[in-house]
């Protein structure tokens, strides 16, 4: 059975596309997993793999404007392409059973597949051709690159990396923005009522650094590691609040300022580089075994730092 | 403070490769060039060991250790006591 579809991407397509960005209903903006024709495809035309989350199915068809053509989509759970790739469900058997399940040799006597190549950490290309005799093509990373990949069939270089401009970054921040309004609202709330205004502001200032600013600079902090750049962002925000709070009150002596005020250079450089550790899951450059030595190298660090100066913290409010 | 990311599991047997050039067309880091004929890795610290080379040479010439280089994923399996960190969160 085919479906037919269309290249064309309507008011309805953008509004979901505007919601899996800012994180809402994203898990449900899924396609249903088959073969699909678009256009006037026949024996002879070309056969396009793709994920079923919407985002990645609708690039797809986008790019393909004007051309009739299949496009398989594979059952991943409503996942992008690459990440699928990465879990296996974009993969291998998924292709080649969801391949018999179409019945696709009969609508494709050139048998041959044009798959992403981000999901060739998923799929083995001369697997698939061993089990049903289809070759597989790698086209480009990004589905836009299309149109110029089909002139000749030859990636350029730059079609073949993946990429993480500004553009790129910023577009991951409103998804964080979503998530994190209640938690942070709750967190600000709970502060202000047992320590006051300004722990309520540093907590804000850490999500907002953390989250929010630090995908948008990462290639401008010094350092390779994403732990050793969030020690720095985090310092650099924790500055102004040790200076108020150290000059807040003239009157009380040095050393009692200096125990309420040196808390945040410790607490919030350690936070913030917690999240920025957690944020290569969403940068396409970092290494398991990288990360494993991140975390092994600097958790610990993160740990004592914000135990002291929690406990810095707690003893000094209590003695003045 | 040295970073983290030079060294990384991926490991290539030039004895074994066939030249089909697999590992150039997959990697989206650039990390394989050919050369006479054959593969070999020219940018070794940029593998994010995605595992697309290895599971894409027909020859087996390839191996690394592939998995997610996601913190939060490693830190989660820790706390679980999983072996292989996988994304079970809905974040990617």
């Amino acid at each position: 059975m085919i479906t037919k579809t269309t290249s064309r991407i309507t008011f309805g397509d953008k509004l979901q596309h505007f919601l899996a960005r800012v994180g809402l209903r994203r898990n449900r903006f899924r396609v249903q997993p088959g073969l699909y024709a678009l256009g006037e495809p026949d024996k002879e035309s070309d056969v396009f793999v793709t994920a079923n989350y919407g985002l990645s199915f609708n690039k797809l068809r986008e790019s393909l404007a004007g051309m009739d053509c299949y496009i398989l989509v594979l059952d991943t759970k409503g996942i992008n392409v690459w990440c699928a790739a990465g879990k296996g469900t974009f993969g291998t058997d998924e292709l080649v059973h969801r391949m018999q399940n179409t019945n696709l040799e009969e609508y494709a006597v050139r048998k041959k597949l044009i798959l992403p190549q981000l999901g060739a950490s998923g799929v083995a290309a001369h697997e698939v051709e061993k089990r049903t005799g289809f070759k597989v093509e790698y086209g480009p990373v990004r589905a836009e690159d299309l149109p110029e990949y089909l002139r000749t069939h030859e990636a350029t270089p730059q079609m073949r990396l993946v990429r993480f401009n500004l553009y790129d970054r910023l577009i991951l921040v409103p998804i964080e923005l979503t998530h994190m309004i209640l938690p942070t609202l709750f967190i600000m709330a709970v502060l202000y009522f047992i320590s006051g205004l300004i722990p309520a502001l540093a907590a804000l200032a850490i999500i907002v650094a953390g989250l929010m600013l630090f995908p948008v600079i990462i290639p401008w902090l010094p350092t390779h590691n994403f732990s050793t750049k969030g020690f720095i962002l985090g310092t650099l925000i924790a500055l102004p609040f040790f200076f108020v709070v150290f000059f807040n009150a003239p009157a009380t002596a040095w050393w009692r300022s200096l125990g309420q005020a040196f808390p945040y250079l410790l607490v919030m450089p350690s936070l913030v580089a917690f999240i920025t550790l957690n944020y290569t899951g969403v940068t396409p450059f970092t290494s398991k075994s990288g990360v494993a030595r991140e975390i092994f190298s600097y958790f610990p660090v993160m740990f004592w730092l914000f135990c002291v100066g929690a406990i810095m913290g707690i003893v000094f409010r209590f003695i003045t | 403070m040295e970073s983290k990311y030079l060294e990384t599991t991926l490991k290539y047997d030039a004895e074994l490769c066939t030249g089909c050039g697999m590992c150039s067309t997959v990697c989206p880091h650039r990390v394989f060039a050919q050369a006479n004929g054959i593969a070999e890795i020219t940018r070794p610290t940029a593998c994010m060991e995605c595992g697309a080379c290895a599971l894409n040479c027909p020859a087996n010439a390839i191996t690394v250790d592939s998995g997610t280089g996601c913190a939060t994923a490693q830190m989660m399996a820790a706390v679980r006591r999983k072996k292989e960190p996988t994304c079970d969160c809905s974040c990617c």
